[in-house]
């Protein structure tokens, strides 16, 4: 049973935000105008976290991609009353909006802040509506919602695998935002898998995790930068 | 018959409320059907366009409502458990007051969880509860724990009304057929007091863990994320000396306002106000400790990420609910309730007034200020409550006073039962006392 993680290098990352872009293309995330955007009501499943290191004057801002976590120790799941989020055997926590009662015991509980909420009724523009993505559900509003590792690809990706009666492959499974990145600083794959390069990656040294000291096993690693 | 007609007629002020409804009466119940009305509109609101009509956002995703869910569950705390502690500790004083106690805490405890309902964002769902309940989530202990006390104390406060509702069956004229159902066939033979007797004084043991474990829970659902300031061993009995704190001072408030619209002067007397004050000024003390203690904990280990909380707490943004809620939940109440000079049915109201408001913004400054600082750098986001919130906040309160200004025409607010059964024990007793060194006392 493959352990799906993510790496992103921050020694690649330009901070284009392509990934949070193609996030939103991919996961039919709702625009939200410029408003209620300022009122802290924006959905993004990836986001670009300032990170400032140091004290003034030797001071350094950093921009920090960040996806959902898909944490070995999901604090959100523990507390959600419906099992509307659960973590499911290959690692990846799930969410079902469908199910999810709107109560936002998982968003406060989550130390990353990664779960979002749907305030109002999702809306899109006219033009974009044609151009949803069908395979990812839509959301009502008062439900949360978050990055799901696109795991909608690895339904579809290991569909296609069966058709073509073969093993799933690395490739054959890729998020959105992985796939956008035109800077390679990200890479998705098996971290069980020893010879993955992600498996690699997650064992370089310049190799961390968000808020390690909590416990919750995070299966999103950074290389840091300038090492 | 002709003995006990007599006897009606000497709590007979205890019966007017059920007797007669004068016009005030009606003008305050329209005025708080008014309120409610705009409560509803609220919410309605909130309902059709989603919480985005409140004022909360990412990160703060909770905010009046679950203050308010903690809060109305703190305030249904003094009337069960209080009552339960007087009855099993045999305190003679308690026989006018525990009635009024007991109604609060049913009645509120409706609110509590109205407001965790009105707080879903999808209400519609709240039955999946049920269906797909993750035992493992601190909301379904809620669940469990405050049905199991709603049941308890509905039980709590009927068991007690039995025999009051057989008087009115037999002597008010009104409403007979309601009071028939409810009186259960109470006649007052020596085996049914006996066996109601007995039943309360179970019920009265049962009630005290349960209220407990109520407020625990409650507690539980934020000591148990791992967020800064709520991941606290403290919490638990914190929020219970809280919910005791401002119970008693609600039931103060209430009996104020009963003693002085039903003129009910003769039976809550000072005393009552007297004795409740010195444990409303213990919970002061208590609650001082207990903030005390969480305080200094968190500012002795000095934790950056538990320091910019704290520091919006004192210094920062939330500054003012803050020293407000200090100001209105200690500084106000001890020295009214240390003087016996204050400690009267006014000076307590204030007092149990200042504590009211104090604990409600002990609750919001417990909740609000740890969703403003997240542990991950977040674009700052302010809250402030909408006029959706503050509608259905003082919708709440209004449906609560009517709920229980009707109870009080359809039931005596002080136990008649109870009072009599009080003046006829203590004469026994005086009459005993003195028959075993004087002559020729005794009705016989």
């Amino acid at each position: 049973m493959p352990r799906w993680g993510m790496v992103i290098d921050l020694d690649r990352c330009s901070g284009c935000q392509a990934c949070v872009v193609a996030c939103h293309a991919e996961n039919n995330i709702g625009i939200v105008g410029p408003e209620e955007s300022a009122r802290g009501r924006t959905i993004h499943w990836i986001e670009l976290i300032p990170y400032i290191e140091g004290e003034y004057p030797h001071i350094k801002a950093r921009l920090l991609p960040r996806p959902c976590m898909h944490c070995d120790h999901p604090p959100c799941t523990k507390v959600c009353p419906v099992f509307a989020t659960y973590k499911n055997e290959e690692g990846l926590v799930g969410q079902i909006n469908h199910r999810c009662i709107g109560c936002r015991y998982c968003t406060t509980a989550c130390p990353y802040t990664v779960k979002y909420f749907n305030w109002h009724a999702p809306e899109w523009p006219k033009e974009m509506k044609g151009s949803l993505n069908r395979d990812v559900s839509l959301r009502t509003k008062g439900v949360v919602e978050k990055c799901t590792f696109c795991s909608h690809r690895l339904l579809k990706a290991r569909e296609k695998a069966k058709v073509e009666k073969r093993e799933l492959l690395p490739e054959d499974y890729i998020p959105a935002c992985v796939q956008a990145c035109p800077s390679a600083a990200m890479f998705f794959g098996d971290l069980d898998d020893p010879f993955s390069v992600v498996s690699q990656l997650s064992r370089e040294r310049r190799a961390f995790r968000l808020m390690e000291d909590l416990g919750t096993e995070p299966k999103v690693y950074y290389l840091s930068e300038g090492m | 018959m002709e003995e006990k007609r007599f006897d009606v007629e000497e709590d007979a002020i205890l019966f007017d409320p059920v007797r007669k409804t004068g016009k005030s009466f009606y003008l305050t119940l329209s005025l708080l059907i008014a309120i409610i009305f705009w409560g509803v509109y609220a919410y309605l609101t909130q309902y059709r366009n989603g919480l985005g009509v409140t004022g909360l956002a990412r990160p703060i995703f909770w905010g009046v409502y679950i203050t308010n869910f903690v809060f109305f569950i703190g305030i249904s705390h003094a009337g069960t458990l209080i009552s339960a502690i007087l009855r099993l500790a045999k305190a003679e004083w308690r026989r006018s007051i525990t009635r009024s106690a007991e109604v609060i805490t049913v009645l509120v405890l409706f609110f509590g969880v109205g407001n965790i309902l009105m707080d879903l964002g999808r209400p519609d769902r709240m039955l999946n509860i049920i269906w797909y309940s993750q035992f493992q989530s601190p909301l379904l202990w809620d669940v469990s724990s405050i049905t199991v006390y709603l049941t308890a104390s509905s039980i709590y406060l009927y068991l007690p009304l039995i025999p009051d509702i057989a008087l009115l069956r037999d002597y008010s004229g009104k409403r007979q057929w309601f009071y028939r159902i409810f009186a259960l066939g109470w006649t007052g033979t020596e085996r049914q007091h006996r066996l109601l007797e007995k039943s309360i004084a179970i019920m009265a043991i049962i009630v005290i863990p349960v209220a407990i474990s109520v407020h625990t829970v409650v507690s539980f659902v934020f000591a148990m994320t791992i967020q800064p300031m709520w991941h606290s061993a403290i919490f638990g009995p914190y929020f219970v000396a809280g919910a005791i704190f401002s119970g008693i001072a609600a039931l103060m408030i209430a009996m104020n306002v009963i003693r002085k619209v039903y003129h009910l002067e003769d039976y809550l007397r000072p005393v009552h106000f007297n004795n409740l004050g010195i444990l409303l000024l213990v919970m002061t003390l208590l609650w001082f400790y207990f903030t005390f203690t969480e305080y200094l904990t968190t500012y002795y280990g000095g934790e950056p990420i538990h320091m910019v909380i704290f520091w919006s707490k004192f210094t920062g943004r939330f500054a003012l609910p803050f020293w407000g809620m200090f100001v209105f939940c200690f500084v106000i109440p001890l020295p009214l309730l240390s003087l016996k000079k204050t400690r009267t049915p006014f000076g307590t109201l204030i007092a149990s007034i200042s504590v009211v408001i104090g604990m409600w913004l002990e609750r919001f400054i417990i909740v609000v200020p740890t969703l403003t600082n997240p542990r991950l750098p977040n674009e700052l986001v302010l809250y402030s409550p909408t006029w959706v919130e503050w509608s259905v906040f003082v919708g709440c309160i209004s449906f609560f006073i009517l709920l229980y200004m009707i109870f009080t025409k359809l039931f005596p607010i002080v136990s008649i039962w109870e009072v009599r059964e009080g003046r006829e024990k203590s004469m026994a007793e005086v009459q005993e006392r003195i028959r075993t060194y004087l002559p020729g006392i005794g009705i016989e």
